[in-house]
């Protein structure tokens, strides 16, 4: 057991983010192909906010400045997924099938964190950059009754969100130990994920299940944005925290079980 | 023309073989084509529902069979010939297919009906299903089925031609994730997948008359709905004949000139 020292971690996460500049700098374009995907990707989900909201005031209770938070809130979570999460997860399900993770777990340093965190395709970001106006014009428009105590819910709720779509992920991507092609788990949250760009309020019972244990996409987009409208419960608000909470922990004690389970791949 | 007859028999055994290999990743790949329009039912249904039951000259239940229509004709009618491409010509696969002493698009067509086939064991049930759970009610209009046959086989070549057109870009870059996504963002808006078209702007819906994408989509779902006059039919099987030709003109064009541009990757 490696002592956990946030400094070295904190430098650990810094350089990888170093190495994935450097690497990408190489792909300037791709910066500009990133741009225009994630403006593509915007202007259908304000596109389709406009076409609704041309026909109605509210959609199952929100208006339309809470769903563009919710919008921001999407393209936040969704950005950082594609930036951090599934590059690493998609690396990683590659090492076990060819053998390389042995490189990894041979290094001094936790090796969920170095998995987690090893490669950092920096161009994605971009659909961060884009989610931050988007969410400020909501945050503006709902001005007046954004106090410092929904600011705090609010950034509680994001970075819970966070968490749980990172241990849920960390939780498909372990069983690449004993099943090794599970690329495909990837896809089935990527599709489900389109839904988060509306409200889970307003799906059927079944679908709303789905979205919110099967496929924790609820916690990670409706949950954020209900907290930027005022609409949260003290309940909702303490599920959330320790949902996050369990399946920090749940996923850490299964890629125990996972690396202990591994053998390299051709030992 | 019946030349073709036995080339396409051996396609469609191999296509099928090889797809059934691959079912659950199959199965998989659904995913995301059944949860888009599903997402969009629910919130039209919403905002029908909100509105006393009827928006924009649909009512609740014409919202249901709209988007379950959707669903089948987008599914029967849809490509991933664009991604595949770019694959083929990465790895040298296209330098083989160039061989054979038969245009490539036919083996093509082959696997894409024959995937078709093989999915359908899942998306007509699945449309049922659907149909029974949103309690859709569904009156056809014998005329408009027998029309509905030659509109939908007319939409799926006409979308074909053009998306295995699009696809020969690939000849001249390999980095069309933006292009495809362009393509898709354009079509969504004028193909009525985001919403019924008679419920956007005056402007978008006469730019959906002019371009391709109405005719490939809306038209035959409308027709499905019964809400096409056989005057309008006559039009749209004139629009979808005129795009079917102006698409195969083009793709005669581009794959000649891309051809002559073809150096296979490592030669």
């Amino acid at each position: 057991m490696i002592p956990i020292d946030t400094m070295f971690y904190f430098r650990l996460f810094a350089t990888y983010v170093r190495v994935g500049i450097l690497g990408e700098l190489e792909y300037r374009a791709n910066f500009w192909i990133n741009m225009i995907q994630s403006a593509l990707d915007l202007s259908v989900a304000l596109g389709g906010l406009a076409v609704v909201f041309s026909h109605t005031d509210t959609l199952g209770g929100w208006r339309p400045e809470e769903l563009l938070a919710l919008i921001g809130v999407y393209f936040l979570i969704g950005g950082l997924i594609r930036t951090i999460i599934r590059p690493s997860m998609t690396q990683f399900m590659d090492q076990v099938r060819q053998g390389t993770l042995d490189f990894t777990l041979t290094k001094p340093a936790d090796s969920q964190v170095l998995v987690s965190i090893q490669r950092i395709e920096i161009w994605r970001l971009v659909d961060v950059l884009i989610a931050l106006p988007v969410l400020a014009t909501a945050l503006v428009r709902l001005g007046t009754r954004l106090g410092l105590a929904e600011t705090a819910v609010f950034a509680v709720t994001l970075l819970c969100g966070g968490l749980i779509v990172y241990s849920f992920w960390l939780m498909l991507s372990t069983c690449a130990f004993w099943f090794v092609k599970v690329e495909n788990i990837q896809v089935i949250f990527m599709s489900m994920w389109q839904a988060g760009r509306w409200p889970v309020t307003i799906y059927p019972a079944w679908l709303r299940s789905v979205l919110t244990f099967l496929v924790p996409v609820a916690f990670a987009t409706t949950v954020p944005a209900s907290a930027v409208s005022g609409r949260i419960t003290t309940s909702t608000l303490l599920g959330t925290i320790a949902l996050a909470a369990a399946l920090l922990l749940v996923s850490r004690w299964f890629w125990r079980v996972g690396i202990r389970f591994y053998s390299g791949a051709s030992a | 023309m019946f030349a073709y007859y036995p080339i396409y028999k051996g396609y469609f055994r191999t296509a099928l073989m090889v797809q059934f290999q691959y079912r659950i990743a199959m199965l998989i790949w659904l995913l995301g084509g059944i949860i888009e329009p599903l997402m969009y039912l629910v919130v039209w249904r919403t905002v029908s529902e909100q509105q006393g039951g009827s928006v924009g000259g649909y009512e609740t239940n014409d919202f249901v069979v709209y988007f379950i229509a959707m669903m089948m004709v987008s599914h029967a009618t849809f490509t991933w010939i664009m991604w595949e491409y770019v694959y083929r010509i990465r790895m040298g696969l296209f330098s083989v297919m160039l061989l054979k002493p038969i245009h490539p698009i036919h083996s093509d067509i082959a696997d894409n009906i024959g995937y078709k086939f093989l999915t359908l064991t899942v998306m007509g049930p699945l449309t049922l299903l659907l149909a029974w759970f949103f309690e859709a009610t569904w009156q056809p209009l014998p005329w408009t089925l027998a029309a509905f046959v030659p509109v939908l086989i007319l939409a799926f070549l006409m979308r074909f031609y053009w998306e295995w057109s699009l696809a020969m870009v690939a000849f001249w870059t390999t980095r069309i994730d933006a292009m495809n996504q362009a393509y898709i963002v354009v079509g969504l808006f004028f193909s009525g997948k985001l919403a019924p078209l008679s419920l956007f702007p005056e402007i978008v819906q006469r730019a959906a008359d002019i371009l391709p994408f109405r005719w490939m989509l809306a038209f035959p779902v409308e027709l499905l709905l019964g809400r096409i006059t056989p005057r309008e039919l006559l039009i749209g099987i004139g629009a979808q004949l005129f795009w079917l030709l102006a698409g195969y003109l083009f793709m005669q064009f581009i794959y000649r000139a891309g051809i002559k541009r073809y150096a296979a990757f490592g030669a």
